[in-house]
């Protein structure tokens, strides 16, 4: 028998076992859920799959009877417009953040520590303030978005823009580069790669921070809809809203490291040489 | 051409180098050998103008060396020299874009055509015709030296500075390699300093052989004394009983304290 530590299964044995924790959950809640409704078909606390299956054909394929939209599909668009719009504007001002703390000591020297300070604020904690400054409409939730994770952003591509090797820089000085050359061809392709990752790692907070906005206040949105209709107990909605939003994140994810892949084949290849 | 004046270097008590005095001629090849943490990397900095002297004067034609890396001193260093996300052509034509001003770096029509011919010439002499789209992580270390020495030279500079450059490659790559630096030596005009851990290097390469090693030992206190140049000898009249004697002094028993000292840090 070998050590534990030495014993790898085979791809077949790898996938069941991935498999098996997500089988496992399905079966425990269906039977739960049979139980349940056995002892009184009215519970709403585990729906089964069959109106489950009525919630979203009600939510997504039938108009609603209030507004006449698609609500599933119009929450859908709202988030991901706010989400996306946020995480832009986080990625694109983290990265000059980061860029110009990192290579430029001048720069670092005035915009580091307070980078730090503004970075231990809670986000959410300045949500009411956001509030009161843009309102209740979009800007808000956008700016939520956007402030609670570029400091993430910024700091880490200030880590790396200081991780690249010293002598690539020393190299292109010899070579009679100014500063800006060095940046924009030396730097900012290498930063590139390390910003879709860092884009990756925070987009986990910027769900956390759209549906908290849209929450408190908001019209529409997938993070408004289930706390709406958590009033009703409507497990049946919120289930495969959260199953949604999680395909979605695992969507992007999956997306951004393809980009990455594709745009950098140098990256996924080793990096820094 | 470059001058040494009583040339000191400290790192608070720690002395790296004491009284540095040399002179070296235009077109010099000089390699430096020593121990490590000896400070011939040190030097070299100082030389390429990352590092400054803490006392005395270093001087290209007679005025103080620029403190900081500048086109007229290239530099091969023995890893991370090239640009891991450009291709080799790529690397060689950046280095064509660096020489002119500009705030992208980038060249575009008639400059860009004409840099990419010079780099394909270039890359065709330092032997990496065959890989020009290649990126760097798919070259071996031998291939990866030689593209760093094709964008140095590109820039056309005087000096030329090798903090080892092939001691991470393969003997047979290495002597490669030696004959392809001399021959761009030659043919470029250059003067050059090299640092490297092989005395046979030393003793082959170049014309002059500069060893660092330090003349007084306080094993009271490993670092009161810094290294100076304890050997500087013409190449090409060196007999094997000095190399005997120069290797041994190399290779003293070591006394326990850290091996790397100054040379592994960035």
């Amino acid at each position: 028998m070998k050590r534990l530590i030495n014993l790898a299964p085979s791809p077949v044995v790898s996938m069941m076992l991935a498999l098996l924790p997500f089988a496992l959950i399905l079966l425990m809640y269906v039977a739960s859920s049979d139980l349940r409704l056995e002892a009184n078909p009215n519970d709403k606390l585990l729906p089964s799959f069959t109106q489950i299956g009525d919630a979203i054909h009600r939510m997504a394929f039938e108009p609603s009877k209030r507004t006449g939209e698609y609500l599933f599909w119009q929450d859908t668009a709202s988030s991901l417009q706010r989400l996306g719009l946020g995480v832009l504007i986080a990625a694109s001002l983290g990265l000059a953040l980061g860029i110009f703390t990192g290579a430029l000591p001048l720069v670092n020297a005035g915009v580091s520590p307070l980078l730090t300070v503004v970075s231990l604020v809670p986000p959410l904690a300045l949500l009411p303030i956001l509030f009161i400054v843009f309102g209740l409409g979009e800007l808000s939730k956008v700016m939520l978005v956007a402030i609670g994770i570029t400091p993430v952003i910024a700091r880490d591509i200030q880590r790396r823009t200081r991780e690249i090797p010293a002598e690539q820089l020393v190299k292109a000085q010899t070579l009679g580069a100014n500063t800006a050359q060095i940046m924009i061809r030396v730097l900012l392709p290498q930063l590139l790669p390390k910003l879709i990752d860092a884009v990756r790692l925070t987009l986990g907070a910027g769900w956390l921070f759209l549906i908290a906005a849209e929450a408190i206040a908001s019209t529409d949105g997938l993070g408004y809809r289930i706390f709406l209709v958590r009033r009703y107990m409507s497990m049946d909605v919120i289930l495969p809203y959260v199953a949604w939003i999680t395909l979605l994140a695992f969507l992007f994810d999956v997306a951004l490291a393809w980009l990455s892949r594709r745009l950098f084949p140098w990256h996924a290849n080793g990096g820094a040489q | 051409m470059i001058e040494a004046n009583n040339l000191w270097k400290r790192y608070g008590d720690n002395v790296v180098l004491e009284q540095i005095n040399m002179h070296v001629a235009e077109r010099e090849f000089v390699t430096m050998v020593g121990t490590s943490g000896c400070g011939k990397s040190t030097f070299l900095k100082m030389l390429l103008g990352t590092e400054s002297p803490s006392s005395g004067s270093l001087l290209l034609d007679g005025k103080p060396i620029s403190s900081e890396p500048g086109p007229d001193r290239g530099i091969v260093f023995q890893q991370y020299s090239v640009f891991p996300h450009m291709t080799v052509l790529e690397n060689v034509v950046a280095a064509k874009a660096f020489q002119r001003p500009g705030i992208t770096g980038y060249l575009f029509g008639g400059a860009k055509k004409a840099a990419r011919h010079e780099a394909a010439e270039i890359l065709e002499q330092v032997g990496l015709s065959h890989a020009l789209n290649r990126y760097p992580h798919e070259l071996s270390g031998g291939m990866k030296q030689r593209l760093a020495i094709a964008q140095a030279l590109l820039a056309k500079p005087r000096i030329l500075l090798l903090d080892e450059p092939f001691g991470a490659l393969d003997p047979g790559i290495r002597a490669d390699m030696h004959e392809l630096i001399l021959n761009l030596w030659r043919q470029y005009k250059l003067t050059v300093f090299m640092v490297t851990h092989d005395l046979k290097e030393g003793f082959y390469l170049g014309t002059r052989l500069w060893v660092f090693d330090k003349l007084r030992h306080d094993p009271q206190a490993p670092n009161a004394y810094g290294a100076s140049i304890t050997y500087d000898l013409p190449v090409g009249q060196l007999d094997q009983r000095l190399y005997q004697e120069i290797d041994d002094s190399l290779r003293p028993v070591y006394t326990g304290q850290s091996e790397d000292g100054l040379e592994g840090q960035p």
